[in-house]
C-alpha cells in the first residue's frame, strides 16, 4: 500500500487535489487597480453620478451604467464596514493565524473592499474600527500586494 | 517600458480544493479484487444486469446490487477513440486509443486503453485481453492492469454491441 492510499476497515481512501492553476486577463478598469496596487496605492473610479467604487468596477451596480474613466485614489486606512474572525486559517489564506476577513471602506470610497485585519485577537475587532494596509515590500499587481490590513494605532 | 512601467494585464487566480476522496463500499471491493488480479463486477437483482467496475447500486432499477461476480479479463471493444492531445496525467505515448471494453459477462463497458495494436487496426467488435503488472506490483489501484491488447479471436458483430454503445 503506498502511503497515500489508505485503508481503513477496507474502505480505501486516497488524497485528491484539484487544482486550476488560472491566470486571468484583466482589462482597462481592474488593470489599473492592480497597477497601482504594484506602486503602493489604492484606486477606486467614479461612477456618472459621481459615487466612488473602491475596487474599481467597469459598470455601476446600482444604474447598469458604465463607470467614467476618473480614477481617484483612496485611502490608505478606512473604516471596517463588517467582519468575520477565522479561527483555523486554512493553507491559502492571507494570514497563518486567526484574523478577520472584513470589508473596508477606504478614506474617499463609497463602497468597501474585502480584505484581512490582521487585529492579534478577536477582541479587538470592531465594526467601525480604523484599519490601514500592510503593503509588502516586493509587488507584483495583485490584491496579494495589499498584505492585509492592521488596526491603526 | 521596463517592466515596472507596463500596465498589469493578468493575474494569477490559482483554485486548489484538498480532498481526501473516499471509494466507498462497491470500489474498494473492486479494487481489493484488482490487487488479487480479479476483476468483480456486481449484478441487479432486479434486471440481472453485471456493472463493472461496480457502483453499489444499479442505475435503472435504483436498487443496492450486492452479488458480486467475477469476470473475466478478455473482453469486446465497443467503441474507441484516437487520442493525440498530450495531458499531464497520461503516460501512454502519443497516440494511443482509448477505448471502452466490454468484459465477457458484463454489461457495462469499462474505460481502458489498447497498446500492441496498431491504431488503424483498432475496431469495434475487437476481442481483446487485459495486460497486467507483474503479480508482485499487483495493488488496489487500476493501474494494475496496464492496457488491453488484441487476442486472436473472431470479433463480435455489431449487432450484438448495439445495447452497451
Amino acid at each position: 500500500m503506498s502511503e497515500t492510499v489508505s485503508d481503513e476497515g477496507g474502505i480505501l481512501t486516497a488524497p485528491h487535489v484539484l487544482e486550476y492553476p488560472y491566470r486571468r486577463s484583466v482589462g482597462p478598469v481592474l488593470g489599473r487597480f492592480f497597477t497601482e496596487l504594484r506602486a503602493g496605492k489604492i484606486v477606486g473610479v467614479r461612477t456618472q453620478q459621481g459615487r466612488v467604487l473602491a475596487p474599481p468596477q467597469e459598470y455601476d451596480p446600482e444604474t447598469g451604467a458604465a463607470t467614467s474613466n476618473d480614477f481617484v485614489e483612496v485611502g490608505p486606512g478606512g473604516v471596517v464596514t463588517t467582519w468575520s474572525w477565522v479561527t483555523r486559517p486554512r493553507s491559502k489564506q492571507p494570514l497563518a493565524h486567526p484574523f478577520a476577513w472584513a470589508l473596508v471602506k477606504l478614506d474617499g470610497a463609497d463602497t468597501a473592499m474585502l480584505h484581512a485585519v490582521d487585529a492579534g485577537d478577536i477582541t479587538r475587532m470592531r465594526t467601525g474600527m480604523r484599519v490601514r494596509p500592510r503593503w509588502r515590500a516586493e509587488r507584483v499587481g495583485h490584491i496579494h500586494d495589499i498584505e492585509c490590513f492592521e488596526p491603526e494605532p | 517600458m521596463s517592466e515596472e512601467q507596463k500596465p498589469v494585464t493578468n493575474i494569477k487566480t490559482p483554485m486548489r480544493l484538498e480532498y481526501r476522496y473516499s471509494a466507498g463500499i462497491a470500489t474498494s471491493r473492486f479494487l481489493h479484487g484488482i490487487a488479487q488480479g480479479k476483476i468483480l463486477g456486481q449484478r441487479c437483482p432486479i434486471c440481472s444486469k453485471v456493472y463493472v467496475p461496480p457502483r453499489g447500486s444499479c442505475p435503472r432499477c435504483a436498487v443496492a446490487t450486492e452479488e458480486e461476480v467475477e469476470l473475466s479479463d478478455k473482453g469486446t471493444i465497443t467503441t474507441y477513440a484516437i487520442v493525440r492531445v498530450p495531458s499531464e496525467n497520461i503516460d501512454v505515448p502519443l497516440p494511443f486509443a482509448s477505448v471502452h471494453v466490454l468484459l465477457d459477462g458484463a454489461d457495462l463497458p469499462m474505460f481502458s486503453v489498447v497498446q500492441e495494436c496498431p491504431l488503424e487496426k483498432i475496431r469495434m467488435g475487437m476481442r481483446v485481453q487485459a495486460v497486467w503488472v507483474p503479480k508482485e506490483q499487483l495493488g488496489p489501484t487500476l493501474q494494475s492492469i496496464r492496457y488491453f491488447k488484441p487476442i486472436d479471436e473472431p470479433d463480435v458483430p455489431a449487432d450484438q454491441l448495439r445495447e452497451t454503445v
